[in-house]
């Protein structure tokens, strides 16, 4: 491509990139706003912080959101290490039907994984539930009964998160050295400490980022949130649908700019943070 | 390390994949083919029933299909002038096009909403610069706003707003790893730019098409939020058809899951297509 863009398409690159801003811009200047509108400017306050923070709704589902995220990201890098370490020394054979079986969460729509875990629990539950009121009449033996909730919600996120973990941790497998670990053992270790002390130093930035896309995927997930959490349990984003369901308020506004704040303030410190592996990087080779 | 010893690590991944992956796929097979209680057994009415939802299918398609066409038609020019020009540049872009994804699509989509509203910005601003009253005097009508959302236009602009960046980005990946030296050869050869565009360039940049038709199209497709946000309940699709079988009013997990099946059916095109044809989908799998 030898040729530099004319005028007009920076001006079209520049519009697409307004377009792309422009709602949220809006956005983040009403969350000042005094009055109740997206619309009218009626001069500058922090009310609609205040009412956000004092709003326990909300601030729930905060801690119920980060809490899942949390819990399903370190589950997930743990169990999605392991399982493509697993893989990774499996014969071909048997490998490439469960790789295969592990890419469907990630390929299929998300309504229709929330749909089909939501079914499972239905059913299970509902199987469960009519068990126990079996024993309570015929033996008076009675079992907590079972429902959607937190643990369901837990489960799957897990479910979608395990496989965005092996995609980032089976490449760096695949680049590994075979011999280091040979060698490794060649010189002493059991086959546990050379897993610990060679292997996983190794696959160790492809499970980093595994943890880092397994989280903002449970960070932003609705749809698959929405049908498996039950009536009680709710995340932020499914707290922001209901809203959006009843009346615009700009408390969601306030939600947007600090969400918006918080994944520009983290994608500086990974940016920083890579510049700073790259020079470090480049200083160890020259 | 014996081979064999490590591939055991994966078995209680597979035991969790056999539960939470494949067993839920199954029920939805199995309640698609099965009649709602008390008759229950096997029956094919679940796909019969669709035919009275063809207004719902066919708007589904319909509008998946024009957001499709309308971020081909954005998103293409702005990756290959993104692959233009400098390093730096094409870096910061980079961040300006990502930067939007990381925030909730709720969020996005309801911007719009603040935006299109009977109330919102773009009425406030056009009854401000006098728009309705000068249309008012013009046509003798008594108009006081636009309506927008609940509009099938609006549905589309929400869908093109939240997926746009899935057609650039995997554009400007097959883009930028043209080999130049193909390019040169073509002008070297006779061809004028357009030529090149039309000869060289665009051809090979289709797998990155493909994946971004599938990123873009799979999604719109399967949307419920975004509908019922930006079309205000009036513009149904197949995700609200599916919702209200689950937890909607109309509870009725039989049809729903015939539906989702029919979902799961076109997703599965949509990927072999992509497979069949394009080389870029790993690098789309992880954006």
């Amino acid at each position: 491509m030898s040729k530099k863009n004319s005028v007009w398409s920076r001006l079209f690159m520049a519009l697409v990139f307004l377009f792309l801003y422009a709602p949220i811009f809006l956005l983040i200047i009403f969350s000042f706003n005094e009055g109740n509108s997206s619309a009218i400017w009626k001069g500058f306050s922090l009310k609609w912080y205040g009412e956000l923070f004092q709003d326990r709704l909300i601030m729930q589902s905060v801690y119920t959101t980060l809490l899942v995220s949390v819990l399903a990201t370190l589950i997930a890098t743990v169990a999605g290490t392991f399982a493509s370490i697993g893989f990774y020394n499996m014969k071909r054979r048997w490998r490439e039907p469960l790789v295969t079986i592990n890419n469907i969460p990630m390929m299929n729509a998300d309504i229709v994984t929330g749909v089909s875990l939501c079914l499972l629990f239905v059913a299970a539950f509902g199987a469960w539930n009519g068990f126990v009121s079996w024993m309570e009449t015929t033996y008076r033996l009675t079992a907590p009964r079972l429902y959607q909730g937190f643990g369901t919600l837990l489960i799957a996120h897990i479910a979608f998160n395990i496989p965005y973990v092996i995609l980032s941790v089976s490449p760096k497998l695949r680049q590994m050295d075979k011999n280091l670990i040979d060698a490794a053992q060649d010189l002493g270790c059991t086959w546990m400490q050379a897993f610990w002390k060679v292997a996983l130093p190794e696959i160790k930035p492809g499970i980093i980022s595994g943890m880092l896309i397994a989280f903002t995927m449970s960070i932003d997930d609705f749809v698959i949130s929405y049908f498996t959490a039950g009536a009680t349990t709710s995340t932020l984003a499914m707290t922001i649908y209901s809203m959006t369901k009843k009346r615009v308020s700009p408390e969601i506004n306030a939600v947007s700019t600090l969400l918006f704040g918080a994944v520009l303030l983290l994608l500086v410190i990974v940016n920083v943070m890579e510049a700073h592996q790259a020079k470090q990087q480049a200083k160890k080779y020259s | 390390m014996k081979k064999n010893k490590l591939s055991l690590f994966s078995i209680p991944y597979v035991i969790w994949m056999a539960l939470f992956v494949v067993a839920p796929i199954i029920m939805v097979v199995i309640y698609a083919f099965t009649a709602a209680p008390p008759d229950g057994g096997f029956t094919l009415d679940n796909f019969a029933r669709m035919g009275s939802y063809a207004v719902v299918f066919a708007r589904s398609f319909k509008l998946a299909l024009i957001a499709t066409l309308v971020c081909l038609l954005i998103g293409y020019p702005v990756a290959y002038f993104m692959a233009k020009e400098g390093p730096s540049f094409q870096r910061v872009a980079m961040m300006i096009i990502m930067l939007p994804m990381w925030m909730n699509f709720l969020l996005r989509t309801y911007s719009w909403m603040a935006i299109l509203e009977k109330n919102g910005f773009l009425n406030q601003f056009f009854s401000a610069i006098g728009l309705f009253n000068l249309i008012n005097s013009i046509f003798g009508t008594d108009i006081t706003y636009f309506k927008m959302i609940g509009t099938s236009g609006a549905v589309v602009l929400g869908m093109v707003y939240n997926y746009l960046p899935f057609m650039i980005l995997p554009i400007y990946s097959v883009i930028i790893k043209l080999d130049h030296s193909l390019l040169e050869a073509a002008r070297d050869l006779g061809a004028n730019s357009a030529a090149v565009f039309r000869r060289v360039i665009f051809p090979l940049s289709l797998p990155g098409i493909l994946s971004g038709v599938t990123m873009v199209f799979v999604p719109s497709v399967s949307t419920f939020a975004i509908s019922r946000m930006m079309g205000g309940g009036t513009q149904m699709m197949l995700g609200d058809l599916i919702e209200l079988q689950f937890l909607g009013g109309a509870y009725n997990p039989y049809l729903g899951s015939a539906i989702a099946l029919v979902m799961m059916i076109i997703v599965v095109i949509c990927m072999y297509v992509m497979n069949r044809f394009g080389e870029g989908e790993e690098e789309a799998m992880l954006l």
